[in-house]
């Protein structure tokens, strides 16, 4: 039997007052793509940090690859991991921002080397053939060596994709990647993520995009005030949904 | 109405006319009056009881060529241990470990809230409080052997000068978006990594022009350290002028040589300010 890639157990989060995830508990498939989608504030980004550990979760756990993330678990204790370790575990997801963060005194070939140059040290040669294979897989070999600010937005988070994809991860986090792009813009940026989900790439998508949900999802999960209110197949939860606030938000949004 | 295509009439084609030059009178006359205050202070000055001949003498004189080359050494090393503790110093302060960051809090607070001068003659003063100093069992010296003058203005310019210019680098990182430290974990750098490859190399384009005027000011506060006998261009022509009384001309020429490194390292700046430009949309073709 198959193992969840991503197994998330009763996980609480709050930034001060505010609780954004209310324990919250999750399975990731391998090979799935899950669509997150909800109002802002629902927790569906929070979520999605805790997995890559930009946020640190208050209680409960999060295992990827069956290791437990952040914490150690010792004499009946939890006890945190250092930075070096957090790091390695880090590897295991490549993360796509929802305003690109691309490094803008770098060239976007060498926003795709810089990870596993620096971090894998890995050699010069195959690093750069691999990330020129990436620019090409995303549609941008001509703008290798063209830095960030001479690249529209889509180009940018295209880019970015490829910087993810060339750490080789088991994982990709999604954090609405659409949202800061030109409405003319959106579809290339979706298309190399069809193309990415159709290649078996495992993926957590949080979006606005529910055209691309339907079409590309596995599953949908639909958040509301830091806990899930319901998920299925894609054509379930939003064609049909059965909770009163899952219809609320679709016929807000649509 | 008329119809959409037909443009109304009563407004004449101003295509393939020019602006007309304005004459400008105020800035003539400004200009001129700006002349003539300075043809009357040069004219003062040339009347005046200076020696200018002293002036063209001791300007290349061995002694002042010399302590211009001391001003410079000591103000490049001293900038170089400013930026060197600045940037250790604005990390510590930026990191999450309280301690660290206590550490760096108190050095600034001590650092720049103290005469540069007095500092100055704290150091070179040293021995009054430690006769000798050294490492216990391994190593040990005379504190007035040790510090000479050129130690004494090194440390005292230097740490000084690291107060002053971690405030300028943790400006500098702070100016870089949050986002660029997230970009750089989520690829599994660690913090030290992140801020080497990914934020000081941003936050050089901005420290770059208060750098540049913390370093001008640098050159010239090295004239403090005449105080405690480092022979720096200030310095030696104070010593020429016990000698000769010719007091305003080896000040004047003091003055003419330091306007002349501030006036070679400005455009220095603006090169390194290119430099770290890279990426920026100034650059873009």
């Amino acid at each position: 039997m198959t193992k969840p890639l991503v197994a998330i157990r009763s996980v609480s989060k709050s930034f001060g007052e505010f609780q954004a995830l209310k324990s919250v508990s999750l399975d990731v498939w391998p090979g799935e793509v899950m669509c997150l989608i909800g109002a802002s504030g629902s927790g569906k980004t929070t979520l999605l940090r805790c997995i890559n550990q930009l946020a640190i979760i208050d209680s409960g756990g999060i295992w990827l690859d069956g290791e437990l993330l952040g914490v150690r678990e010792q004499g009946g204790r939890l006890h945190r991991l250092g930075e070096r370790e957090i790091g390695r575990q880090r590897l295991k997801t490549g993360m796509v921002f929802q305003r690109f963060n691309l490094f803008p005194h770098k060239t976007a070939l060498e926003n795709v080397t810089e990870g596993p140059l620096q971090v894998q040290g890995r050699k010069v040669d195959e690093v750069r053939a691999e990330a020129l294979e990436l620019l090409r897989r995303v549609g941008l070999s001509a703008k290798a060596d063209s830095y960030p600010a001479q690249l529209s937005g889509g180009q940018q988070q295209r880019v970015a994709i490829a910087r993810a994809l060339a750490m080789k991860p088991m994982l990709m986090l999604f954090d609405e990647p659409t949202s800061a792009l030109d409405p003319e813009l959106v579809g290339e940026v979706l298309a190399v993520m069809k193309e990415l989900a159709r290649s078996g790439m495992t993926m957590m998508v949080v979006t606005h995009e529910l055209g691309f949900a339907r079409e590309v999802a596995d599953r949908v999960v639909y958040m509301d005030q830091g806990a899930i209110v319901e998920q299925g197949r894609a054509c379930e939860v939003l064609g049909a949904p059965r909770e009163e606030r899952t219809k609320a938000f679709l016929s807000a949004v649509i | 109405m008329r119809p959409a295509p037909v443009l109304a009439e009563g407004f004449p084609d101003l295509s393939g006319m020019r602006l007309a030059r304005e004459p400008h009178w105020f800035r003539w006359f400004g200009a001129a009056l700006i002349v003539l205050v300075l043809a009357a202070i040069a004219r003062a000055f040339a009347n005046g009881q200076i020696e200018w001949s002293y002036v063209s003498r001791f300007i290349t004189a061995k002694v002042i060529l010399e302590g211009i080359v001391n001003t410079m050494v000591m103000a490049v090393l001293a900038m170089a241990l400013g930026i060197f503790l600045g940037v250790v110093v604005a990390i510590m302060r930026l990191s999450p470990n309280p301690v660290l960051k206590t550490v760096a809090a108190g050095y600034t607070w001590l650092f720049r809230g103290t005469p540069l001068i007095l500092q100055l003659l704290l150091w070179f003063n040293l021995a009054l409080v430690f006769p000798t100093i050294g490492i216990p069992g391994l190593w040990s010296a005379r504190a007035v052997d040790v510090m000479t003058p050129f130690l004494a203005a090194l440390l005292g310019l230097g740490i000084n000068q690291g107060a002053y210019t971690s405030e300028v680098m943790r400006a500098g990182m702070l100016s870089v978006d949050i986002g660029q430290y997230e970009a750089a974990q989520a690829i599994g750098m660690g913090r030290l990594r992140a801020l080497r490859r990914i934020i000081l190399p941003q936050a050089m384009r901005v420290v770059i022009p208060p750098l540049g005027n913390e370093f001008i000011g640098m050159v010239k506060a090295t004239s403090l350290a005449s105080v405690i006998q480092y022979p720096e261009v200030l310095h030696n022509a104070e010593n020429i002028y016990y000698a000769n009384s010719r007091v305003i001309e080896l000040l004047i020429v003091a003055g003419l040589w330091y306007l002349l490194v501030v006036s070679i390292l400005t455009p220095l700046q603006m090169l390194l300010e290119h430099r770290f430009a890279r990426g920026t949309l100034r650059l873009a073709r």
